[in-house]
């Protein structure tokens, strides 16, 4: 049986806050296959933000076990978590978080450089080759602040696959941007899931969001309300294509 | 993470902001070239002062006759006679330390000028005793070597006698003028030195050939005193035993006797002229220190700033995969590169402002090698000292809150 790309076995969560104990996540239990494009849905207080950085191994569980490619976190201290998020996940958070004043490629370039077994030639390379993948090659040069909303979130993406983690971690990665655009880094990610068959998991509110993927994970107030499988996920290309061409955008 | 890598990205970190970046640095800038400049104008007139007091001929040596024990009566040294040709002999044979040589015999008695006279005292020395003295002659000629070797009664006179014997401000240079009984042709006139720390006139004076003296006026084989120049200040102390072991030799003393005589230096000037740039030295060094604090300081302000503000992208480093060290050392690193590249313009604002100074206000100045290093060095271990309370407060950050920071 091949590995599985995250297993999460009752998993929890608690935060002291002075005398009173907040528990956020209260036993959470699922797996993410290889290749698997899952929403986790919830309203704010479901524990959405406080499973989204365990799974981003920024944070670990108070009990429980989480295995992110395999790799038994729990085991790990601060330096090699730091490691294991630097080969394993690429985020992409909803605020885009580009270093201003900065290229896009060096933007891109910016987890290899705390990767030592990659050389100043291959870094660029690869750099550039994500930036091919989300179609803004030619714009490499370009700062944060001479590109558009759209723009500077697919660079994010670009950031999040160069160093070919085994998953994707988006944080609200639509929840700035307009339906045009938000359809575009959707139909991106679609695209990245179906054709390179990376993993990917998606934290939203939104629904609308939620039917693009291949699973929806509900939470409520610390537990998973419902874990549904999508079988027909629609596409955002034709909904892209369904939307009034406006003239002021093109991609 | 390795060293291209880190300086990579806190370079490009800085050049990311670099207006901070210099208005940073302008703290170590003006630091360095305070210190550099404040140096070579200390140095400078350290050595002024160094020139001014070698005048006085810090590096002259005496040798008197020591007082001695002569059939259990002690007898005081200047009336003892000891000091012969014989000793000038022995101290010019392969002078090591010592350079110049004079004897000196000197005689008290009226210099006279027709119905003039005053009281004053004729020193019997050779041509080199003007050198060792740092004496000079304002007008006419020293005398020579062969004056000495004919006796030849010719004098310099110093501006005291002059005033008294010649009050009308007539040329005495080829006046005959009776010193005792002997007639003397004045053949030079005597730069003027004031009175001496111990108020003692010393432009009241008659100088002649040695030989002059002990032949024509003392009649004496002995002379009162030798005055040598050691090399320079620095080997005063070994001028001083190769005169004592020489003079033990030419006077044939056994090891158990004690010297008859006594060779002086000019130490009180010496201590004076270090203790003078001693202070200097330290008053420079506190104001460099001062300076250079500043400029660190400078530096942990905006470092804490730069922290404060930057936390979001420390987040996301954090995030992709920074570790705390990372952090810490592209902070460190940015600190250092500002303190660095002040360092090396503080260099240069410090060369050019100290060719200024020597070119409009005609100060000395040296710029000294050590000064360059030394606040190269204190900068860059102000960069690292001063970077790293803030570097240590980014690498501490919580990952998930610093991303959440706004």
């Amino acid at each position: 049986m091949s590995k599985k790309a995250l297993e999460i076995k009752e998993l929890k969560r608690e935060f002291k806050m002075g005398s009173e104990t907040v528990r956020a996540l209260k036993g959470i239990t699922f797996d993410v296959e290889p290749g698997e494009f899952v929403t986790i849905m919830g309203s704010s207080g479901s524990g959405k933000t406080t499973l989204l950085n365990i799974l981003g191994c920024l944070d670990k569980p108070t009990i429980g076990d989480y295995f992110l490619d395999g790799v038994d976190i729990k085991k790990l201290n601060r330096d090699e978590l730091a490691q294991l998020r630097n080969h394993k996940i690429g985020f992409v958070f909803q605020a885009y978080n580009l270093l201003a004043r900065t290229s896009a490629l060096e933007n891109v370039e910016l987890p290899l450089l705390y990767n030592k077994e990659i050389s100043v030639s291959e870094r660029r390379d690869r750099a550039m080759h994500a930036l091919e993948a989300v179609k803004l090659e030619n714009r490499f040069d370009h700062m944060p602040n001479q590109l558009s909303g759209g723009q500077q979130q697919r660079v994010a993406i670009a950031r999040a696959l160069v160093n070919e983690p085994v998953m994707i971690l988006a944080d609200e990665a639509t929840g700035n941007l307009d339906s045009r655009t938000s359809y575009e880094i959707m139909a991106l990610m679609q695209e990245l899931n179906s054709t390179q068959g990376k993993t990917i998991v998606f934290v939203t509110h939104e629904p609308d969001i939620a039917a693009f993927s291949s699973r929806t994970i509900q939470l409520r107030d610390g537990i998973i309300q419902k874990d549904t499988k999508n079988e027909n996920p629609r596409s955002a290309k034709e909904m892209l294509a369904a939307l009034p061409v406006t003239d002021d955008y093109n991609i | 993470m390795n060293f291209s890598n880190l300086f990579r990205i806190a370079y490009r970190a800085l050049l990311r902001n670099k207006l901070r970046a210099f208005l940073t640095m302008l703290g170590i800038i003006i630091g360095v070239a305070s210190v550099i400049a404040m140096v070579a104008i200390g140095q400078g007139s350290k050595q002024s002062i160094h020139d001014q007091l070698s005048s006085m001929g810090t590096n002259m040596l005496t040798v008197q006759p020591a007082s001695n024990l002569n059939g259990g009566v002690r007898i005081a040294g200047t009336s003892f006679q000891t000091l012969t040709s014989k000793d000038i002999d022995a101290l010019k044979n392969h002078p090591q330390y010592i350079t110049e040589l004079s004897p000196s015999v000197s005689s008290k008695g009226q210099a006279i000028n027709g119905a003039l006279n005053w009281p004053t005292t004729m020193t019997g020395v050779s041509p080199e005793y003007l050198d060792i003295r740092k004496l000079s002659v304002k007008d006419g000629i020293p005398f020579t070597q062969n004056d000495v070797l004919t006796s030849a009664k010719v004098c310099l006179i110093g501006q005291t006698v002059i005033d008294n014997i010649f009050p009308n401000g007539e040329n005495p240079i080829g006046k005959i003028i009776r010193f005792g009984h002997i007639p003397f042709q004045i053949i030079g006139v005597l730069s003027p030195k004031g009175f001496n720390t111990f108020g003692q006139d010393q432009d009241d004076i008659l100088i002649a050939p040695y030989t002059t003296v002990q032949k024509r006026i003392l009649a004496t084989i002995y002379y009162s005193n030798i005055y040598a120049s050691a090399a320079s200040e620095d080997v005063t102390d070994q001028a001083v035993q190769e005169m004592t072991d020489k003079l033990r030799a030419s006077h044939r003393l056994r090891d158990s006797e004690d010297n008859d005589f006594t060779v002086r230096t000019q130490q009180e000037l010496i201590a004076t002229l270090s203790s003078t740039s001693g202070l200097l030295t330290v008053l420079l060094t506190v104001v460099a220190g001062i300076s250079l604090v500043i400029g660190g300081i400078g530096i942990m302000n905006i470092m804490y700033v730069s922290v404060t503000e930057r936390t979001k992208e420390i987040g996301l480093r954090m995030s992709i995969g920074a570790r705390g060290k990372d952090i810490l050392l592209q902070f460190l690193m940015e600190a250092i590169l500002i303190s660095i590249t002040g360092g090396v313009i503080g260099v240069l604002l410090g060369f050019l402002s100290t060719q200024i100074v020597t070119l409009t206000l005609g100060w000395p100045t040296i710029i000294s090698q050590s000064s360059v290093v030394l606040s190269f060095v204190v900068c860059a271990v102000t960069g690292i000292f001063f970077g790293y309370y803030p570097a240590q407060k980014a690498s501490r950050l919580d990952p998930i809150e610093a991303l959440r920071y706004e």
